[in-house]
């Protein structure tokens, strides 16, 4: 018997672009889109990095009551939700930015739960994507449980590329230790349901580093319930997009699920109420900024040709961003605390109506009787 | 002119120190360039600026703790991006409810001007009106965008006091002040909680702890125990757990309506640092081995002077050993931590004259035993069992075989 360490490479990690940006092959994963094809995975991240780094900034302003960052796991979650389909179902979790920026949710939308000003965000049937789940790892049994809805719908392995959907859930490493997430693959496995489960290894569960998470890679996990796993360079926006591609092609066509594991770094704190250098030091967040997800994108695409008016553009595309993402967040509304007593029963019940009453005469009285 | 104010940056905070302004007067800042940096209980934290233009008066220096809330900058703004600032997610006051504020009609950015026409009385409810004229505040003068409420005021007349203090005149006397760290003021708060509601007593007593010392000499000695660190404060652990079990009332806690006896022991071991007294805990000490318990509370030590202890590691206490010897004295009477019945301070071992069985004079290692309790948990008669049987213990580990 020998021993495997989580972060081992042992395990073959899919790679098709290296950190200083050469372009690479492997056997596992082929990704053959064009130049533009790349400027706009590189727009991807880079507009998702500007969403995230602005709103944890407006934290700081005082604007926000917490945000979780995303900073470094941008290629992680946009070279996977990329390969989604319109009709395909994505459920992300907090940390998901990246995710909801290319499903195409307004990124202001993203802010409203953290600033106190709304349940939710969107419509989840309109962008195909489910609110960001909380609990940890629940959002894999909401998964697994609409991927069931589609296979009993019929909308799986028919052949028609316009119909055939799937679903792809995202989760952290820490995530992988509830048993929600046990309970969910072991589901999806039996039912052989077309769900992708994205697990975004970056390493830490708050302060808790993956080796107390796991004895063995967590890509080994899907051995045991009987399907394929795959480990990808989380930092890698191709090869996330190239192994993703394949996963929910495999998981449409009705063969079942896939686990993917994106080996990636949360660069940044667990929030903006964490510090993690109580609990890392700097020799390894030197380590990951030198696998910049955007960074090798970018040499790429300075080796293919002079790129740099687009970059510029997008520069000034980002920082426009950053304004308009501002200025959404002070001008939204604020919500009526009197609504609260309306979200209890879906029928009015006499009680808290009685309460809302007298709420509404109390806050009458506090802003009308003194002036 | 917007004026930035404290945010609560952890999802509940109450105040933070001001570090380190990284801007001065007159300097022109961009959005999101750092304006200074703030310690809260959690984290070092750097403050962006919510707006562009050039930076105005500083209104908090260096090594002061204010609350969230407090007005730290404003910032002549440069551009049209001004927002009316939206601050106190954070409890402002403790007890008091969220007031409702008032909100200014759209376009307006002088939420946090004081009203600039002398017709507009401000809003505030009587009794805070008496207050404010009790404490001598101007009410036109109190920041506040809507109704002004008690801690509106308290804290105006807060910063006023402190703001106004260096700059009464003469020349200072021969003091300086020096700003309270956060640490200082987690124990001032500790100990004035216990003094004034826990009444001590504290009992003394020599003990020739000679045997003790032979015995960390021939353990330092044994190469089976050369990666533990051992010293005769570690002996003092294991013999207070082992007469805990003896007298478990010096291990309860007074809870008003009853006494909670407590099956664990939760030993806190007292620590200088650089901060200032850190009081990290062996959680079980009861049920661990000599070495373990040298591993554990070497490791705390260790984290607690390094600065990176973590609260959760300081809380739950039940009893406390405090190693006053290590300063070069002989005792004192320690004052309990907050929730706990008992606290035991280990005073200097050092050579001294003691008679012995034989009525001879002869030189021994001799320390001194200071205990203090609470005397609504327990009488002169547990606390007088507990520290013989530490004594004790100390005068003959061998003993430990037989308990």
């Amino acid at each position: 018997m020998h021993h495997e360490s989580a972060t081992a490479n042992n395990v073959q990690l899919v790679q098709l672009l290296t950190p200083d940006g050469q372009r690479v092959e492997h056997p596992d994963a082929a990704w053959t889109g064009s130049t533009d094809d790349l400027l706009a995975l590189h727009r991807d991240l880079v507009l998702t990095r500007r969403v995230d780094t602005e709103a944890f900034a407006l934290q700081r302003h005082g604007e926000l009551g917490l945000w979780p960052p995303c900073k470094g796991q941008e290629a992680a979650q946009v070279g996977t939700a990329r390969a989604l389909r319109p009709q395909d179902m994505a459920f992300a979790s907090y940390r998901g930015h990246g995710v909801a920026w290319v499903r195409g949710v307004p990124p202001e939308n993203l802010l409203g739960m953290y600033r106190g000003t709304t349940l939710g965000g969107w419509d989840p049937a309109e962008f195909n994507l489910a609110l960001p789940a909380i609990i940890i790892g629940a959002q894999t049994l909401h998964a697994t449980g609409y991927a069931m809805g589609l296979t009993l719908d019929g909308a799986v392995g028919t052949g028609d590329a316009d119909r055939d959907a799937a679903v792809m859930v995202y989760l952290g490493d820490g995530a992988t230790s509830q048993g929600d997430v046990l309970e969910a693959m072991s589901w999806a496995a039996s039912f052989s349901l077309p769900v992708v489960f994205v697990v975004e290894n970056n390493h830490y569960a708050i302060s808790v580093p993956v080796t107390r998470q796991t004895a063995v890679p967590l890509v080994r996990r899907a051995d045991g319930f009987g399907f394929p796993g795959i480990r990808v360079d989380g930092n890698d926006v191709l090869a996330c997009h190239a192994v993703a591609t394949a996963a929910l092609e495999r998981a449409r066509e009705g063969h079942g699920p896939t686990l993917i594991e994106a080996v990636t770094y949360r660069m940044g704190a667990h929030t903006t109420s964490d510090d993690p250098t109580r609990y890392r030091d700097g020799t390894e967040s030197d380590d990951w900024a030198a696998r910049d997800p955007i960074d090798r994108v970018r040499a790429h695409l300075q080796q293919l040709g002079d790129h740099s008016a687009a970059f510029a553009a997008l520069e000034d595309e980002a920082e426009q961003l950053g304004v308009d993402l501002r200025a959404a967040c002070a001008a939204m509304p604020e919500p009526d605390l009197a609504d609260q007593f309306d979200r209890v029963f879906v029928d009015p019940d006499p009680d808290l109506q009685r309460q809302r009453g007298d709420y509404v005469a109390w806050r009458s009285l506090e802003t009308g009787g003194v002036a | 002119m917007p004026t930035f104010r404290l945010p609560d940056v952890g999802e509940g905070l109450t105040e933070a120190e001001v570090v380190r302004w990284c801007v001065a007067p007159g300097d022109t800042v961009k959005v999101n360039e750092v304006l200074l940096e703030i310690e809260t209980a959690k984290s070092v934290v750097e403050l962006p600026s919510p707006f562009a233009g050039v930076v105005g008066e500083l209104l908090v220096p260096e090594g002061r703790t204010v609350p969230v809330g407090t007005p730290l900058v404003s910032v002549e703004a440069a551009g049209s991006e001004r927002q009316a600032m939206l601050v106190g997610y954070g409890p402002r006051d403790e007890g008091a409810p969220q007031r409702r504020r008032r909100r200014v009609p759209a376009g307006a950015t002088a939420t946090l001007e004081p009203p600039a026409a002398p017709a507009a009385r401000p809003m505030a409810k009587p009794p805070v009106r008496k207050l404010a004229k009790d404490l001598g505040v101007d009410l036109t003068q109190v920041p506040c965008d809507g109704l002004i409420t008690r801690s509106d005021v308290e804290a105006f007349a807060r910063d006023r006091d402190v703001v106004s203090e260096p700059s009464t005149g003469e020349p200072p006397a021969r003091e300086h002040r020096v700003p309270m760290t956060a640490v200082r003021r987690a124990t001032a708060a500790a100990m004035v909680q216990s003094a004034f509601t826990a009444p001590h007593v504290t009992e003394w007593l020599q003990v020739d702890v000679s045997a003790t010392v032979e015995l960390v000499d021939r353990l330092r000695a044994d190469r089976a125990w050369k990666d533990v660190t051992i010293s005769p404060t570690l002996l003092v652990l294991r013999a207070v757990c082992l007469a805990l079990q003896r007298t478990p009332e010096l291990n309860a806690a007074w809870a008003d309506e009853e006494i909670v006896m407590r099956d664990a022991v939760h030993l806190g071991v007292a620590a200088a640092t650089d901060r200032g007294l850190v009081v990290p805990v062996v959680r079980d000490a009861q049920s661990l081995d000599l070495r373990t318990l040298a591993g554990r509370t070497a490791e705390l030590v260790a984290t607690a002077r390094a600065g990176t202890i973590q609260p959760a590691q300081m809380a739950g206490g039940t009893f406390t050993v405090t190693n006053v010897g290590v300063f070069g004295v002989d005792g004192g009477t320690p004052i309990l931590p907050p929730g706990q019945t008992g606290i035991l301070a280990v005073g200097a071992i050092a050579r001294r004259p003691w008679v012995d069985e034989h009525d001879a004079v002869v030189p021994r290692w001799v320390t001194t035993l200071a205990l203090s309790f609470d005397h609504r948990v327990v009488d002169g008669e547990q606390g007088s069992r507990f520290l013989t049987d530490v004594a004790d213990l100390l005068r003959d580990p061998g003993l430990a075989l037989a308990w």
